[in-house]
């Protein structure tokens, strides 16, 4: 007696279609009585509890100045205009939107050659999948440690720049108001690539071979093949990859707090670091709530851009 | 046309020369965490270790206090086992009524699940702390477990009900008709079915305990419960670029994914992808 699950949930990264339908017979009496009615209560509590209660009330809370004790009030708009009119705040927010799109660009560029180069006839891509995607596992906090080592001042990336006899570009990448960001989004590239690379190469499995060789034979070469079999038959993967890479963007906590901690200066700050700082370092509640909102606002964009997109890909797929 | 011919060799070296590129970090993290005190400090970073010296590792783990490492592994693997327990106990049987049965409150539900899989959780923190707070679960492993039982039972109740969907009710049907109960027939037959599921959710869940730093800093900061990310945070940030020790422990954190990724790497490839929450 075997069981195949031939529908792999797993690989569909997002809610699939036909998990959006309940399709069950009805009408006819179930045979027997399955489970218990009450066994979906904890569940159903749980989740009501720590997603949306939980959501509704951090969202009135952005609205007031609540500092964790004693009185608040309504503030109503208050808490945005101190946001937009801070420079620093301001400032995390276009570090967030930056860290997010440049990670999603660089990710998907590099991830993308990866999946392509090791896609076919390669007789060793299955250890070279396997160890690419082997950061992706790991605790970002961790990871970010590594990378703190490399950007030290006499670390290997400044002795690199030495050895090829370009000293001038030696630099104290993390207290440097202009390179530390982009050695947080070297370092969250490094750890986030392999798993584009794995919704790549998912993608490109699924391109016919027939299509590319005939393809081939009519005399087009590497770069149409890419541009005009490849590239449209992995368009779901790409859709996928970006808005998926995007939310995770937004969310980069983990690295700055190790790399930078925001510094210098509040360079390297993103909303989800200030939420943190202003909320639960300083206990201003409120106003913690009120970027936090505007932090879930933006996700909240790509998340539904994102489940518009993978149901795009059933036409896709269908066609 | 896809043979493999003198040219993909050369392009399979050459894409091993890019990888191992790639994989550098990894060189520097084990050469630096085998190096003494004194070598950590005065060597290149590019120098391998002169001999393998385990005395970080000795220190990192003989270490005691309040952010003691040893401790904290104890801690984080309590509540990573503790959480993913939870969500294939709850995730299952609620994920099996909801799909089994055909009523309007069980598609309600289906429902209320699959929103929370795309709701940003950012906002929910600040009153779940405060709440978390004032029934004094902040700082304590049940709470903490509570939490992630929470945060991730929609993914799990998701994973699940796609499984069930494409598991024919004949099973525990026969299982009721032979005398089982229908919590008989749904541990003994229709679980046992599901290990594919189980084993999705683990790994997820799992991963993402594991390696969480930013709920573990928030419910139990400052307190004497510590997991392993924070720990690790604090215990680094009491040391001055003592990079052999900073990188013991950070090799500490990685170990236990480390072997379970060597054993079952195929299945952490494709459970990854299961759902990552916006």
């Amino acid at each position: 007696m075997t069981v195949t699950i031939e529908r792999d949930a797993t690989r569909t990264l997002t809610v699939p279609p036909e998990a959006r339908r309940t399709p069950r017979p009805r009408g006819r009496k179930p045979l027997i009585s399955y489970g218990h009615w009450w066994w979906a209560l904890p569940a159903i509590v749980l989740v009501i509890a720590v997603h949306y209660a939980a959501t509704l009330t951090g969202g009135f809370f952005a609205f007031t100045n609540w500092t964790g004790l004693g009185d608040w009030e309504l503030v109503g708009l208050d808490n945005f205009v101190r946001i937009f009119n801070d420079p620093t705040l301001l400032g995390s927010v276009w570090n967030t939107l930056f860290l997010a799109f440049a990670t999603v660009i660089v990710t998907n560029v590099i991830g993308l050659g990866f999946a392509l180069a090791i896609n076919r006839t390669l007789k060793s891509r299955y250890i070279l999948r396997t160890l690419l995607f082997l950061p992706v596992v790991l605790s970002p906090l961790a990871t970010a440690y590594i990378w703190k080592f490399i950007f030290q001042f006499n670390g290997p990336l400044n002795g690199f720049f030495a050895l090829i006899g370009l000293p001038d570009l030696q630099k104290v990448w993390l207290a440097d108001p202009t390179w530390s960001i982009w050695a947080i989004l070297l370092t969250v590239v490094w750890q986030q690539t392999g798993f584009v690379m794995v919704i790549y190469l998912a993608g490109l499995a699924s391109v016919p071979v027939e299509v590319e060789e005939a393809a081939a034979l009519d005399g087009a070469n590497v770069w149409q093949r890419f541009v005009n079999v490849t590239v449209p038959a992995i368009r779901p993967s790409i859709a996928i990859a970006t808005t998926l890479g995007i939310i995770q963007g937004l969310r980069i906590f983990d690295q700055i707090f190790a790399l930078t901690g925001g510094g210098p200066a509040g360079a390297t700050e993103t909303l989800a670091t200030q939420v943190y700082k202003q909320a639960f370092s300083l206990g201003q509640f409120g106003f913690g709530s009120a970027l936090a909102l505007v932090l879930t606002l933006i996700i909240l964009v790509f998340a539904i851009l994102q489940q518009f997109a993978t149901r795009d890909r059933d036409a896709v797929g269908r066609a | 046309m896809f043979r493999y011919t003198k040219l993909t060799a050369v392009r399979e070296a050459f894409i091993w020369v890019v990888t191992l590129i790639w994989l550098l970090p990894f060189y520097f993290l084990f050469a630096t965490a085998f190096k003494t005190d004194q070598e950590a400090l005065t060597t290149s970073a590019i120098a391998p270790p002169s001999s393998f010296d385990f005395g970080a590792f000795i220190e990192v783990l003989t270490t005691g206090g309040r952010n003691s490492i040893p401790l904290s592994i104890l801690n984080s693997i309590l509540i990573t086992a503790g959480a993913i327990v939870g969500l294939i106990l709850f995730g299952s049987i609620a994920a099996y009524v909801i799909t089994r049965r055909t009523r309007a409150w069980t598609n309600l539900t289906f429902y209320l699940v699959l929103i929370a899989i795309i709701l940003p959780a950012q906002l929910g923190t600040v009153p779940l702390y405060i709440g978390a707070r004032t029934v004094g679960l902040t700082g304590s492993a049940i709470g903490m477990i509570l939490l992630w039982i929470g945060i991730l039972l929609p993914l799990s109740v998701f994973l699940y009900a796609s499984f069930f969907r494409g598991l024919t009710t004949e099973y525990e049907e026969a299982a009721v008709i032979d005398g089982a109960s229908p919590t008989q027939a749904f541990f003994r037959v229709v679980l046992p079915l599901m290990a594919p599921a189980t084993g999705t959710v683990a790994i997820l869940a799992g991963l993402i305990v594991w390696n969480d730093f930013f709920n573990s800093l928030i419910f139990l900061g400052g307190s004497t419960t510590q997991t392993l990310p924070v720990a690790m945070y604090t215990y680094v940030g009491g040391l001055v670029s003592a990079w052999n020790k900073i990188f013991a422990v950070v090799i500490i954190s990685m170990v236990p994914i480390l072997l379970f990724y060597m054993f079952a790497q195929k299945k952490f490839i494709q459970g990854f992808g299961g759902g990552l929450k916006g």
